[in-house]
């Protein structure tokens, strides 16, 4: 496979919260058209390190690398402006809203001139359609408000948004974690889409069976450290699943709630840590 | 690498989760937030037809078409801003107050400075133009509820209304601009306070008003649902976190909004001067209820986010037909309270009815 230029690049970044180490000689790199997938549990250092990549807040060592030079943000605006969009999970788009009207909020299309300017609605509905049909979504009432679409949905309207807008590098936080698994399934193919359409993804994940069929590479990180950085083929979602919630404990988890397994409720949730546990443990 | 005509080729099951339902015009249109007022609207016409006691039935003429738009026109002037304030998240109780706060200031600029009556229109949008900033300003810093921001507002300027004026008008709340030379007036009322289209059936003509109050619902429609501040406005009250991450300034369009309803106060502070030539403390207060009361009459939902401004001009419409037809139905108008009291309550249930059947999701 040929080494193509990475979009963005992070090198030995760091980030000390008072004492806490929140993030600690991290570097990863996102490539165009592939899928960089962020693995960590609660408290892993995932928020921060998207936080420093879109511009919230700038790393105390380390440096951020666009098209090999570094770069300083010093707000999301300028990140924003470096092509870097976060796409927030129930924070992108206003319920009561049309489609359309969401779609361009904040960067709305105008014809006209002096107190006669006004929206251009016809191109805003027309541009709203194509760049949704781009991501798989037929549109055939743009007056629809968004608060109707399902959870899924709603996440494309903010992901076809970043790319229309100029995103070349999507960040998306959590998006799966808030959704049932067939909207989960939904959100997945449009994270594929950008990436057919040539975007670098950040998936930011603490599930490896979301992240391992969607991920080019995955990145796992362990208290604020790197624990390791694989291409898809060096690795399995059981490793990753062992990587990330250390598969000792969690077998050893299952064994003490199968203990319990009178209880029909402790007994299913035992089933299932049962089979996220690697077999080999 | 695919691309965006490859995306096209969906499987069947792919498709149906990839194809959004459409709604039909009707179910849309019921869905609109101004049809219950619209309806409301027809009903309460209904009513008085059916209820009007005068000789000639003198409702369904020029004459009760005259004198409920007159009344439609003072409530309805003040509800549409209202409206869009509403729907942009925020309340303005200092509205009722404003209304005659603003013909004092206009009344004592010209009765009392000497003022051109032009000039002191000038002043007195200067004058609104300040409490609509100070509003705003005072809201969109302190982050407290704009309830009790622009109460405290109200409860300032009613005050004022009442110890300044009776400090500088010869201890009188009165202030009468009858029997003198004021330049200007003449024109001013012209434009604000005065008649037209009379005729043979209808002698006493139109209010003035009528046309500014088809004006502002226009203007607001124009801004609400044709410009990028209109975007702002449901945006700015239906999800403000939303909003700014995606670069909305919610805090300039909410003070702007408060601006809006401060100047149409003092579009009816200056029509109520010019048709009256006079204006008394504490005129307008407690009237703020009753463009909240068009406001949701009108379909503009309580939290913010969703609305017209076509909704409360209706409204405004409603509550003017009331007040009148009580008149022609010769009905005892101690009971308009009651009536709007109902009106505001089954107007609430059903706007949850319809916001509810609007954000109702597909599964």
């Amino acid at each position: 496979m040929v080494q193509r230029a990475a979009l963005v690049e992070t090198r030995n970044v760091s980030k000390h919260f008072g004492g806490v180490d929140a993030l600690q000689d991290v570097t990863l790199a996102v490539f165009p058209g592939e899928v960089t997938c962020v693995l960590g549990d609660n408290g892993a250092g995932k928020s921060t390190l998207i936080k420093i990549l879109s511009g919230v807040f700038p790393p105390d060592s380390g440096e951020l690398v666009i098209g090999g030079a570094p770069v300083h943000f010093a707000n999301p605006r300028v990140a924003r402006s470096y092509g870097i969009a976060t796409v927030f999970q129930d924070l992108a788009t206003v319920p009561l809203m049309s489609l359309w009207r969401n779609f361009f909020l904040g960067n709305e299309p105008t014809k006209g001139r002096g107190p006669f300017q006004r929206m251009d609605t016809r191109r805003a509905k027309q541009v709203m359609r194509d760049e949704m049909a781009k991501m798989g979504i037929e549109v055939r009432d743009s007056d629809q408000v968004v608060g109707t679409l399902s959870g899924g949905e709603r996440q494309a309207v903010a992901i076809a948004r970043a790319v229309y807008f100029g995103a070349k590098v999507l960040i998306l936080d959590e998006p799966t974690s808030a959704l049932g698994v067939r909207q989960s399934g939904i959100v997945l193919k449009y994270i594929l889409q950008a990436r057919e359409l040539g975007r670098g993804v950040i998936l930011i994940t603490h599930n490896p069976h979301h992240a391992y069929p969607v991920g080019d590479r995955f990145v796992l990180l362990q208290r604020g450290r790197l624990l390791g950085s694989y291409r898809k083929e060096e690795t399995t979602v059981e490793h990753l699943t062992e990587m990330m919630a250390g598969g000792a404990e969690l077998k050893e988890l299952s064994h003490e709630l199968e203990a319990l397994k009178d209880i029909p409720a402790m007994a299913a949730a035992a089933r299932e840590l049962a089979a996220e546990a690697p077999e080999g443990t | 690498m695919s691309t965006a005509a490859g995306v096209r080729e969906t499987s069947p099951s792919e498709a149906r989760v990839g194809r959004l339902v459409s709604i039909s015009r009707f179910t849309r249109t019921l869905q609109r937030p101004e049809f219950g007022a619209l309806m409301g609207a027809v009903a309460v016409f209904l009513i008085f037809t059916f209820l009007d006691a005068t000789p000639n039935h003198l409702w369904l003429t020029q004459i009760g078409l005259a004198s409920w738009t007159q009344q439609a026109a003072f409530f309805g002037i003040m509800s549409v801003p209202v409206g869009l304030l509403m729907i942009g998240g925020e309340f303005d109780l200092s509205t009722g107050i404003m209304t005659g706060v603003t013909a004092i200031v206009m009344a004592l600029l010209i009765g009392k400075l000497h003022w051109n009556a032009w000039a002191a229109i000038g002043g007195t949008l200067l004058f609104a133009t300040v409490v609509g900033l100070v509003n705003g300003v005072a809201v969109v810093k302190t982050k407290l509820p704009s309830f009790i921001v622009t109460l405290a507002t109200y409860f300032v300027l009613r005050g004022a209304s009442i110890g300044f004026v009776l400090h500088v008008n010869q201890g009188s709340t009165n202030v009468v601009l009858i029997g003198g030379n004021y330049p200007g007036l003449a024109s001013a009322k012209q434009v604000f306070g005065s008649t037209f289209a009379q005729s043979s059936s209808l002698p006493g003509g139109y209010q003035t008003a009528v046309l500014w109050f088809i004006g502002v619902t226009v203007l607001c429609t124009w801004i609400l649902t044709r410009t990028t501040f209109g975007n702002w406005i449901f945006a700015s009250g239906g999800d403000p976190v939303a909003a700014r991450n995606v670069g909305v300034p919610v805090n300039r369009t909410k003070i702007l909004l408060f601006l809006g309803t401060s100047w149409a106060g003092a579009l009816v502070g200056i029509i109520s001067l010019t048709q009256a030539s006079s204006a008394v403390s504490e005129q307008g207060a407690g009237y703020e209820f009753y463009y909240i009361i068009a406001a949701v009459v009108g379909g503009c939902l309580l939290a913010g986010g969703y609305g017209s401004a076509v909704g409360p001009a209706l409204g405004a419409c409603i509550i003017g037909m009331a007040f009148e037809g009580v008149i022609y139905a010769n009905l005892d108008s101690s009971w308009d309270f009651t009536f709007l009291g109902i009106v505001l309550f089954i107007a609430v249930v059903v706007n949850r009815v319809f916001y509810r059947r609007a954000l109702k999701a597909r599964r």
